[in-house]
């Protein structure tokens, strides 16, 4: 299997061009046929696998950070008459179950990152769709504020999964047509079932895309759109860009360190340890949560059979509080970028199929924005007592609640990750709140419903060693399926609906003979043979 | 289903159109929208009356009606061949199945498609071959031009008739579609690459007969052989008509290397451009680019496409019929020669049905070599040591496994620097162009000719060759 990175840098990006030219960045697809992650399928007609997608994850990224002065973006393609083909199907017809899916998600993290930077960081993407747009392709569209086809009377945009490949569009596209869209959901429906996908004015009446623009006028009209964006866009002016240099990693068999975030793998318990470090200087919330970040997603491609995730922190929970509030109190566009990230991250976290589990110790600095990664745990473990191997030791765990837990990072529901423990509860929310910016013990975590257990220092090591086995010994499939139910009570939103319905749904006719037998459509797409269906509806 | 057609009707056909009031009206509404692209994209040249044939009848014997005509009058209507009641599936997973009346639902998107395609290379020619009338080098040649033209006019009505009646709402787009996409127009090009290039002189049209229609033939030789059976009746009328285009092909290249062999003989030089002679290097220029534009045309020699197409019934192979294999092709293998970067040739084993592509276009090919031996023959008649060849397959190619590469006609991997020294002996250069340009005059006189081309050997429906085919 071959390691993933997601390291990128403009300079080597195989598949886009990405050229700033204030206000405006143009993001060009031109993705190298022979660049594919991994062997055995090109990836012809703009058609995309996860290296691709990390490019693109990179360049929103860096947009963001590096270039305060793009207020809006334009998405289109450098090749002539295809803007793009989607996933690949060969790539996804020869991956795993678990690549797949994680494929799936990871995309739709990326575009639900450009639809984050779309409103929140005032740069808003355009899609200059020049050629046709099928499956992902149309779904990077979706991501966009707004949608320009070229009316060339030949040039579609289709969401062809259904009748093609016997699959669901698989980063939202079924969701953001009626939700995002507002696409009545008969056309939906029709659009959605033709393979052939629908162009030009139809397009344009079922608000598939905003506007039809003539071939010879593209790049013009192209250009004034996103200028005409750019000028509603919220981004400040005048400021300089930082960089995001590479990050400082060390990878080894059994452990990944960064500066201050650590990884330690047990393979043998199919467990992995993660420790973040509290502040060591200025920078640290961006330069943590960066770590953090490639972590997760290093995790989750690379060690699909590490299930459980044991989330510790180590350092001053004051220090937390200090960090915190330079970043949370401040009005530049910086520290709006650096919120809105750890924001994602922690939403990454939520939508990670592994059992998390949060281990609260003397030592520890769970406050404010290090509490919101416990909150994100299904469980969480607080030691009451003495350090393990200090019993002589004064020191205890605390918690620290802080106004980070209140509102600051709402999950995809659109709720924090207090009001989703506590749901519907009001009265219990306005006692938390009442508790903020104070260090509590075990026993009041206990009490104000902070954590799942507080075993003291005898029971300790024996109690989360059963958790772990325990954990290991379930289905890792119903794991998923629960914890996943569990996350995220209360309201749906567009990103509940593509990470819990779509992704359910997906991770379902996926394992399905009829997409994914030897003779289902996955298979048989590029073959020239049909797929053969088992006719029963389920 | 009558093999006469109705003249009666507003528009001609033997499809019992009157039968049908909804699918005539519709069609009656599309009518004046032809009428006013063939007034706007049409021949510019106008005439007073054009010797045309006029179909009359779909059967075997005596189908056409030859009369003068001025073409805005010229009757367009829907001919579909005789129905066969028995007729059976030949290919695919649903051989042996009765063919379809009417479009599966399943396969709705997909048939529509390949008649839009087909329907969008018909008109696109009309419109390249636009200004040739002006430069005509007899009438004779005119008639023939608008003959080709007045039927590439029909043969748009043959695809739009089976958009219209079966395709629905949809259907109907597409078929207005076809008129506002427009050759060479950088807003709304035609569908396919070759239909966007400009058929500039009469060696260009005589090429683009030769190899581009017979392009057309092999495709409709596929479409011929469809599951539904419309569509398979229709391109059986259509394959009848394009038999003459490329007739007109193939004794236009023959008339012109004749002219040049005579003028060869008479100044016993082979440079004949000084006496107005089109050289024979420079007609193997025009034969390498026309022949080799036509084989982008079959697309990638793989195709899923094509094999989908084939395993669902909707498009077969050329001759389906008479192929003595499974008519399913999931076991066969076939070769498949690839360029490699080292600059050698590999031959690679694949799945005959991912090879349906090559298998039409190597059916073509074999018919293209027919006539550089016509050629041949009458260069070796005239004592003249020179012959045309067709070059390899991978030379000059935009589409398929060859592009990318640098093949030279011989079938050499060369750098692309090698080729780009080698282009101007291979294809026509902007000289070749503005020379073979120089020769056009047009000659409108009952009977003369002009003086690179022969004239030709028989007139049009036993008329004489000098008789007055167009009156302007």
């Amino acid at each position: 299997m071959t390691m993933v990175s997601f390291d990128r840098r403009p300079e080597d990006y195989r598949h886009w061009r990405l050229r700033i030219e204030p206000p405006l960045a143009w993001l060009e697809m031109d993705v190298d046929e022979n660049g594919g992650l991994v062997e055995g399928y090109e990836l012809k007609l703009n058609s995309y696998d996860l290296g691709v997608d990390i490019e693109l994850y990179d360049a929103v990224q860096r947009l963001r950070f590096e270039h305060p002065e793009v207020r809006a973006v334009i998405l289109t393609s450098a090749k002539d008459k295809v803007f793009c083909a989607g996933a690949n199907i060969r790539m996804l017809a020869g991956s795993p179950h678990e690549w797949k899916v994680n494929f799936c998600k990871f995309t739709n993290e990326t575009r639900n990152g450009i639809e984050d930077a779309t409103e929140n960081s005032g740069q808003i993407y355009l899609a200059a769709v020049n050629g046709s747009c099928a499956g992902g392709g149309y779904e990077i569209a979706l991501a966009c504020e707004k949608i320009l086809l070229v009316d060339d009377n030949s040039s579609t945009v289709a969401l062809p999964e259904v009748p093609l490949l016997g699959v669901l569009p698989g980063t939202g596209g079924l969701t953001r047509v009626t939700d995002k869209r507002r696409v009545r959901k008969d056309r939906a429906d029709v659009f959605a079932t033709r393979p052939d996908g629908v162009k030009g004015r139809t397009a344009v009446d079922w608000r598939l895309v905003d506007e039809l623009v003539p071939r010879q006028e593209f790049r013009q009209v192209v250009e004034q759109r996103a200028r005409e964006l750019a000028a509603r866009s919220s981004r400040p002016e005048g400021t300089q860009g930082i960089r995001l240099d590479p990050l400082d990693r060390t990878v080894e068999d059994d452990r990944i360190s960064y500066p201050n975030v650590i990884a330690e793998l047990d393979r043998t318990a199919g467990v992995v340890t993660i420790t973040v470090r509290g502040p060591q200087g200025d920078g640290w919330l961006l330069a943590m949560t960066r770590e953090l970040d490639d972590l997760i997603l290093r995790l989750r491609t690379n060690e699909p059979e590490l299930g459980t995730w044991v989330l510790r922190t180590e350092g001053d929970p004051d220090a937390v509080l200090t960090a915190e509030r330079e970043v949370l109190t401040g009005t530049d566009w910086l520290s709006n970028e650096i919120l809105h990230y750890y924001k994602r991250t922690l939403k990454r976290l939520d939508v990670t199929s592994r059992s998390l589990i949060a281990l609260i110790e003397p030592g520890s600095c769970f406050a404010g924005v290090l509490l919101e990664l416990a909150l994100a745990c299904d469980r969480q473990y607080m030691l009451d007592g003495p350090p393990i191997d200090d019993e002589d030791s004064e020191e205890r765990a605390t918690l620290v609640m802080s106004e980070a837990n209140f509102g600051a990072f709402p999950m995809g529901n659109g709720l924090s990750r207090v009001e989703s423990r506590f749901y519907g509860e009001h009265d219990h929310l306005d006692w938390l709140k009442r508790e903020r910016d104070r260090h509590l013990s075990a026993e009041e975590a206990v009490e104000l419903g902070l954590v799942t257990e507080a075993p003291d220092d005898i029971d300790w090591e024996d109690e989360i060693r059963i958790v772990l086995e325990g954990r290991a010994a379930l289905s890792p499939d119903a794991l998923t399926g629960m914890e996943a139910n569990h996350r995220f009570v209360g309201p749906e939103t567009i990103e509940t609906k593509i990470f819990g319905r779509l992704t359910a749904w997906q991770n379902w006719i996926f394992t399905r003979p009829n997409a994914s037998g030897p003779d289902g459509a996955l298979r048989r797409y590029g073959t020239g043979q049909k797929a053969t269906y088992d006719r029963k509806r389920v | 289903m009558p093999t006469r057609i109705d003249y009666d009707a507003k528009i001609p056909n033997n499809v019992e159109l009157s039968d049908n009031r909804r699918l005539q009206r519709a069609l009656e509404g599309w009518q004046p929208k032809f009428m006013n692209w063939w007034a706007e994209m049409g021949p510019t040249l106008e005439t007073q009356g054009v010797y045309l044939r006029t179909a009359v009848s779909v059967g075997r014997e005596g189908w056409a009606h030859f009369g003068h005509v001025v073409p805005h009058d010229y009757r367009w209507g829907i001919f579909l061949s005789e129905r066969d009641p028995d007729r059976r599936i030949a290919f695919g997973e649903h051989q042996g199945e009765p063919a379809w009346q009417q479009v599966p639902g399943e396969y709705r998107a997909d048939l529509q498609r390949l008649i839009v395609i087909q329907g969008d290379t018909e008109p696109a020619s009309v419109e390249q071959q636009k200004l040739l009338g002006l430069t005509a080098p007899s009438l004779y040649d005119l008639r023939n031009l608008f003959q080709v033209n007045v039927e590439e006019g029909r043969h748009l009505w043959a695809m739009v008739y089976l958009l219209h009646a079966y395709f629905g709402k949809e259907g109907r787009e597409e078929a207005e579609g076809l008129l506002f996409r427009n050759s060479g127009s950088p807003d709304t090009p035609r569908i396919l690459g070759a239909f966007n290039e400009e058929t500039a002189d009469w060696l260009a049209f005589y090429m683009f007969t030769y190899f581009t229609d017979r392009d057309g033939k092999y495709q409709l030789g596929t479409l011929k052989e469809s599951a539904f059976d419309p569509l398979s009746r229709t391109c059986e009328f259509m394959l009848k008509e394009e038999a003459h285009h490329m007739f007109v092909g193939t004794t236009g290249v023959d008339r012109v290397v004749t002219r040049s062999a005579e003028l060869i003989r008479e100044h016993d030089t082979m440079d004949i451009a000084a006496h107005g002679g089109i050289p024979l290097d420079l007609i193997q220029r025009y034969l390498n680019f026309h022949y080799t534009v036509s084989l982008d045309l079959f697309g990638s020699e793989t195709s899923t496409n094509a094999a989908n197409y084939y395993t669902s019934g909707l498009k077969g192979r050329w001759m389906e019929t008479r192929r003595k294999d499974d008519h399913q092709l999931t076991e066969d293998a076939a070769m498949l020669d690839k360029p490699q970067p080292d600059g050698t040739w590999a031959s690679e084993e694949m799945q005959r049905i991912l090879l349906l592509n090559l298998d039409l276009r190597g059916e073509y090919i074999a018919d293209c070599e027919s006539g550089a031996k016509r050629w041949n023959k009458i260069l070796t008649e005239a004592g003249i040591d020179f012959s045309f060849r067709l070059p390899h397959p991978g030379f000059n190619r935009k589409v398929g496994i060859n592009s990318g590469h640098h093949i030279t006609p011989d079938g050499t991997i060369v750098d692309a620097a090698t080729w780009e020294r080698g282009r101007k002996h291979w294809l026509p250069s902007d000289e070749d162009l503005a020379f073979v340009r120089s020769l056009m005059h047009p000659v409108y006189e009952r009977g003369k000719i002009a003086s690179w081309v022969a004239p030709p050997r028989q007139g049009i429906n036993g008329k004489p060759s000098d008789y007055e085919y167009v009156y302007l």
